[in-house]
C-alpha cells in the first residue's frame, strides 16, 4: 500500500529530499518557506538517514555551505524565498561557474523589497535568466501542486547530478503553504563516500595517490581558457534546451486559445478553461513545467493552432516575453497578472481572454 | 684534524639534507611578491599535513585575496570560496565529510570584513574546523587599500592620508572577540617573519590540526604578516615595521589554549 | 674545531631576491648573487665556506627555494 499522508507543499519537499537519499540541508528562517527548516529538524534527519539538517546565520551562508558540500558530490539542497534568494545570487553565480550538482528551493513571496508573505511568481526573470553574474542558466522546476512539490525533490536531484548543474524548484507561497495528499515513495539509500568517490571522480574527496589533486574553483584568469569555460557551459546548456523539456497540455488539442501558466496560475487557469468551454469558448492550458528549459517548440506548434495566447502569471509580466519569443509573432500574445501577492479568480483570468481576443466588452476587473 | 668533505660530496648524499621544500607545495611558482609572508605560510601548513600524512584526508578551502590561488600551490584537494565565505564552505565540507581534516586559508579583509558573519558564526557553531588567518592589515590583491585590522594613522591606497579612526573605525581584533566564544577550542596569533618564529608558528599550526580530531571546535591560528608592495617597503623593512607596529595591536602567543 | 659541516642549495629560478635569508644567516654565508635568474631577480648563493647547516635560512624563505644540507664531521683518531 502506498504511503499517501495529507502535507504541506513545504513539507513535501522536505520529505521528498529525505527519501531521495539527500545528505545535506543547509537553511535560514523565512516566510512562507520555514517549514522546510522546521520539518527537518522535527523528523530528526541524521537519525532517519544520516543526513545532516543544519540552520545557517544567513541565506548566503547557507548557499555558500552548500557550494563546499555539493563539491564533495554529495546531494545537498537549500530553500528560501524571494529576499532570501537574492541574497544567494552570488553564490549560485560561483555553483554554475564550478558546475555544481544542488536542490534550491524558492517559495516566492511578493516584491520588490521586502515586498509580502503572499504568493507570487515574480521571480521568474531572476530564476530563468539569471539573477547572479555572468552568464549561466539552472534547470527551474514549477510545482503546481504538493505532490509535484514532493516528487520534484527527486526529479531535481536526479537532473542536478546527470547534468552537474544547479535545478531550482520555483514554487510560491499558496503551493508551499496548501496541504494536499501526497503518494511517498520508498527511501533511497544516501551514498556511501566510497560509492560517491568512485561516481563522481571531481569531487573533492581528498587526494588519494591514485589521482591528481581536485580542484573546485570558477577562476581562470586567462580568459582563453576562461572562454573555453563558458563555451562548454553553453553546450551543455543548448544539450539540456534539446532534452529536458517538461510540460502539460490540457484541453489544447481542439484548443483556439490557449492560456500559457505554470505553478498556482496554472491551476487558476485549468479552472478557467472549464468555464470558458462551459462557455462555449475552446480554451485550452499549456502549463510549463520547466521554466528552463523553455518549452518553446511546443508553443511554436500551438501558434499554428490557436488565434490568441495568454500569459498569466502573479507579475507584472515576464514568462509573458518567452511566450512572445517562441511564437515569434504568429499569434499575438498577451499577459494577465494581479499583483502585490493577489491570485487572480479563473473568470477574472477567462473574462480578460475573452475581452483581449474574442469581444470587444471589457469586464470590470476585480478591484478591492 | 678530521676529514672535511668537499661541496659536493655533502651534497650528492640525500642522507645529508636537513631541511627541504615539502612535497606538498606544487611545483608552481608562488604567486605572492617577493618576501611576503603567504608563501612561509603556506609551506608550513603543508609540511605539517605531511609530517601529519593527511594528504588523502585534507580539504583546503582558498578565500578571494592574495591567496586566492591558494590551490595552484597546495597538494590536496581544495575548493575556491566566494569572497568571504569560506568558514561556510568550510562547515558544509565538515559537516558532511567529518572524517576528513578541513581547513580555510583567509586573508583579513576576507575573513574580518566581508564574511565576518561568516567566521563569528562557525566559531560559535564550535564547527571542528581549522582557520589559518593571515593578517598583513592590507587588501593586497586588489592594490593595497585598507582592512578592518589596517592601523590607525596607516597609510593606504584608500586611506592615502592614513586611517582616521574617527572616520574609519578602528583595527578590529577579531582574534580577541572569537577566542571568547564557547565554539573556539584553540586561538593562537604567530607570526613567520623570523626562525624562531616560524619554529612556534609550526608548533601552532601542528596543534590547531591535532586538535581538529578531538572535535572540541574551532581551531584558530592567525599569522600575523608583512605586505612589502602594499606597505611600500623592502620585505626587510617590513618585517621590522611589523614588530614596531601590527605586533603592539596584535601581541603574538596563544590566546586561548584546551584546559 | 668544527663538528659539523653545512652547505645550502639555492633553487636559483624560484628565488625572488627578497633578502630575507641574509640576515638570518649567523654565518653571513648568504649574498645576492650578481647574476640573475631568468626572471630578472638576484637570486642568493652561498660565498663562503662557514655555513653550519642551522636552516635558518630555509625556514624564512616565503618560495622554500633552499635545501640545505649538513654532515658530522668524522673525528680521526689523533694519536
Amino acid at each position: 500500500m502506498k504511503d499517501i499522508r495529507l502535507m504541506k507543499g513545504n513539507e513535501a519537499i522536505a520529505e521528498g529530499v529525505i527519501r531521495s537519499g539527500c545528505d545535506g540541508y543547509f537553511g535560514y528562517p523565512i516566510t512562507p518557506q520555514s517549514e522546510v527548516l522546521e520539518y527537518l529538524m522535527a523528523t530528526k534527519t541524521k537519525e532517519r538517514t544520516g543526513m545532516i539538517t543544519l540552520q545557517a546565520e544567513s541565506e548566503i551562508a547557507s548557499i555558500h555551505m552548500v557550494y563546499g558540500g555539493a563539491a564533495c558530490g554529495k546531494r545537498v539542497m537549500t530553500s528560501s524565498s524571494s529576499p532570501g534568494i537574492s541574497l544567494m545570487q552570488e553564490g549560485i553565480s560561483f555553483l554554475a561557474g564550478t558546475e555544481l550538482p544542488c536542490l534550491l528551493l524558492n517559495v516566492v513571496r511578493g516584491g520588490p523589497g521586502l515586498g509580502t508573505i503572499q504568493p507570487s511568481q515574480s521571480d521568474y526573470f531572476q530564476a530563468v535568466k539569471g539573477g547572479g553574474h555572468g552568464d549561466y542558466k539552472m534547470i527551474v522546476l514549477a510545482p503546481a501542486s504538493v505532490q509535484e512539490m514532493y516528487d520534484f525533490a527527486k526529479l531535481g536531484f536526479d537532473l542536478a547530478f546527470k547534468h552537474r548543474i544547479q535545478v531550482m524548484v520555483l514554487s510560491d507561497g499558496a503551493i508551499g503553504q496548501m496541504m494536499e495528499k501526497v503518494e511517498l515513495d520508498e527511501q533511497i539509500p544516501r551514498l556511501t563516500d566510497a560509492e560517491i568517490k568512485q561516481k563522481y571522480p571531481w569531487a573533492t574527496t581528498g587526494k588519494t595517490p591514485d589521482r591528481e589533486r581536485n580542484i573546485i574553483t570558477s577562476l581562470d584568469l586567462n580568459p582563453v581558457k576562461q572562454e573555453i569555460i563558458n563555451i562548454n557551459l553553453q553546450k551543455k546548456f543548448k544539450h539540456i534546451e534539446e532534452t529536458e523539456v517538461r510540460f502539460e497540455r490540457i484541453m489544447c488539442d481542439d484548443a483556439e486559445y490557449l492560456f500559457v501558466a505554470y505553478g498556482s496560475s496554472a491551476r487558476i487557469c485549468q479552472k478557467a478553461v472549464l468555464l470558458g468551454r462551459a462557455r462555449g469558448i475552446k480554451v485550452g492550458l499549456l502549463r510549463p513545467i520547466t521554466l528552463f528549459p523553455y518549452p518553446s517548440k511546443e508553443l511554436a506548434k500551438l501558434a499554428k493552432q490557436v488565434k490568441g495566447m495568454l500569459s498569466v502569471e502573479m507579475s507584472a509580466g515576464q514568462m509573458v516575453e518567452d511566450v512572445r519569443l517562441s511564437v515569434n509573432g504568429a499569434v499575438p500574445v498577451e499577459h494577465y497578472g494581479r499583483l502585490g501577492g493577489i491570485m487572480p479568480a479563473p473568470d477574472e483570468v477567462l473574462n480578460v481572454l475573452e475581452s483581449k481576443f474574442i469581444k470587444e466588452k471589457n469586464y470590470e476587473l476585480h478591484t478591492n | 684534524m678530521s676529514y672535511i668533505p668537499t661541496r659536493e660530496e655533502i651534497i650528492e648524499d640525500h642522507d645529508n639534507v636537513v631541511y627541504e621544500r615539502t612535497c606538498l607545495l606544487t611545483d608552481n611558482p608562488l604567486s605572492y611578491c617577493p618576501g611576503c609572508g603567504h608563501g612561509t605560510a603556506h609551506r608550513l601548513i603543508m609540511e605539517v599535513v605531511e609530517e601529519m600524512n593527511l594528504q588523502a584526508d585534507t580539504i583546503g578551502v582558498a578565500p578571494v585575496g592574495c591567496s586566492v590561488l591558494a590551490y595552484d600551490f597546495m597538494n590536496i584537494d581544495m575548493q575556491q570560496a566566494a569572497h568571504g565565505r569560506a568558514p561556510a564552505v568550510a562547515t558544509g565540507i565538515k559537516r558532511l565529510m567529518p572524517d576528513k581534516f578541513v581547513f580555510t586559508y583567509q586573508g583579513d579583509g576576507d575573513l574580518a570584513a566581508i564574511g565576518t558573519g561568516e567566521t563569528l558564526h562557525a566559531c560559535n557553531r564550535g564547527e571542528n574546523i581549522t582557520v589559518f588567518f593571515v593578517n598583513n592589515g592590507i587588501y593586497g590583491m586588489t592594490g593595497g587599500q585598507m582592512a578592518p585590522t589596517t592601523l590607525p594613522n596607516m597609510k593606504t591606497a584608500t586611506s592615502p592620508f592614513g586611517r582616521d579612526t574617527e572616520s574609519m573605525g578602528y583595527p578590529l581584533k577579531i582574534t580577541e572577540l572569537i577566542a571568547m566564544l564557547p565554539g573556539t577550542y584553540y586561538v593562537s596569533r604567530q607570526s613567520v617573519h623570523t626562525p624562531a618564529n616560524v619554529r612556534k608558528a609550526k608548533k601552532a599550526i601542528e596543534k590547531a590540526i591535532q586538535y581538529q580530531k578531538l572535535k572540541k571546535g574551532l581551531c584558530f591560528v592567525e599569522i600575523v604578516s608583512n605586505c612589502n608592495s602594499g606597505w611600500k617597503m623592502t620585505p626587510e623593512e617590513s618585517n621590522k615595521w611589523m614588530e614596531e607596529n601590527m605586533f603592539p595591536y596584535y601581541p603574538l602567543g596563544d590566546i586561548k589554549v584546551p584546559k | 674545531m668544527a663538528t659539523v659541516k653545512g652547505e645550502i642549495v639555492v633553487n636559483t629560478e624560484r628565488c625572488k631576491g627578497c633578502e630575507l635569508c641574509v640576515p638570518v644567516c649567523k654565518e653571513k654565508t648568504i649574498a645576492m648573487s650578481a647574476n640573475l635568474n631568468s626572471k630578472g631577480y638576484h637570486f642568493a648563493s652561498s660565498i663562503n665556506d662557514d655555513c653550519n647547516g642551522c636552516t635558518n635560512c630555509a625556514l624564512v624563505c616565503p618560495d622554500g627555494a633552499i635545501t640545505v644540507y649538513r654532515v658530522k664531521l668524522k673525528e680521526e683518531k689523533v694519536n
